[in-house]
């Protein structure tokens, strides 16, 4: 019986990703239908490097002081940790936050849209201490700032 | 579930955004101790923001947003300027909501 339940879930499985594939051949999920692409890739990167690379196309950036992280020292829940970001920086087009010691660092992007400062705020999950790290694209390059978190109890539920 | 707060000030030159969501913002790596089940994932991963129309923010999120999640952001604007924001979820979910700078 187990098998079968096994094979008929398998099946379920399989003809439901097959009618999206259809449906993706055929045109219907056109690329304006569905969401403006979400960086998956870079969402489900693992390292900091690595979801930058995905995100930016580089994992290269300078240090900055113009980017200014508001951070608590240290945060009681980690589920809720309060996190300002503000870009001193010329032209700043973008901003990427990371938490480093979460299994999934890239947390955010921001993209400032025509008379935006470079300015965002949010609230965080941090899984347990480590940095938040700022990313922001400004006049075609990449600077980053980091602030330390202490975090007694994780963001993901203990 | 409530529907999103979402108010705008202008004040020193410059409009600041403040909105509050109600979204569960599960990562899906929750785990319900009894069922030993993982929760899905539902998150909030996009956001637009408009004034008088035209787009000002938008972001991309994860979930590790926290759970009723929490945005602000500035712009130049003018008291009266029509502010609107939408959200859209990973399960197809979506939201807008608009407001006038005060």
């Amino acid at each position: 019986m187990n098998a079968n339940y096994k094979r008929r879930v398998f099946l379920k499985g399989s003809v439901a990703a097959g009618t999206i594939g259809v449906a993706a051949s055929a045109g219907l999920l056109a690329p304006s239908a569905v969401m403006a692409a979400w960086p998956e890739k870079a969402f489900s990167a693992r390292k900091v490097p690595d979801a930058l690379d995905s995100l930016m196309g580089t994992n290269a950036t300078e240090a900055s002081d113009k980017i200014k992280i508001k951070a608590p020292e240290i945060a009681e829940n980690g589920a809720v940790v309060p996190i300002t970001i503000e870009s001193g920086l010329e032209g700043t087009e973008s901003i990427a936050l990371l938490a480093a010691a979460n299994g999934t660092p890239l947390v955010a992007t921001f993209t400032m849209g025509e008379g935006a400062k470079a300015y965002a705020a949010t609230r965080i999950k941090l899984g347990k201490t480590g940095d938040v790290i700022a990313v922001c694209k400004a006049g075609g390059k990449m600077y980053s700032a980091r602030t330390g978190v202490k975090v007694t109890i994780g963001g993901c539920g203990g | 579930m409530a529907a999103t707060k979402l108010k705008a000030r202008f004040k020193k030159d410059v409009v600041t955004v403040k909105a509050l969501m109600n979204h569960p913002m599960e990562t899906g790596l929750r785990k319900i101790k009894e069922t030993g089940k993982l929760v899905p994932a539902h998150f909030i991963n996009e956001i637009t923001c408009t004034a008088n129309g035209k787009e000002v923010l938008t972001a991309n999120w994860s979930g590790g947003v926290s759970k009723n999640p929490y945005l602000a952001f500035k712009y130049a604007g003018a008291k009266g300027d029509e502010i609107s924001l939408t959200w859209k979820d990973n399960k197809g979910g979506t939201e807008t909501v608009t407001s006038k700078v005060k």
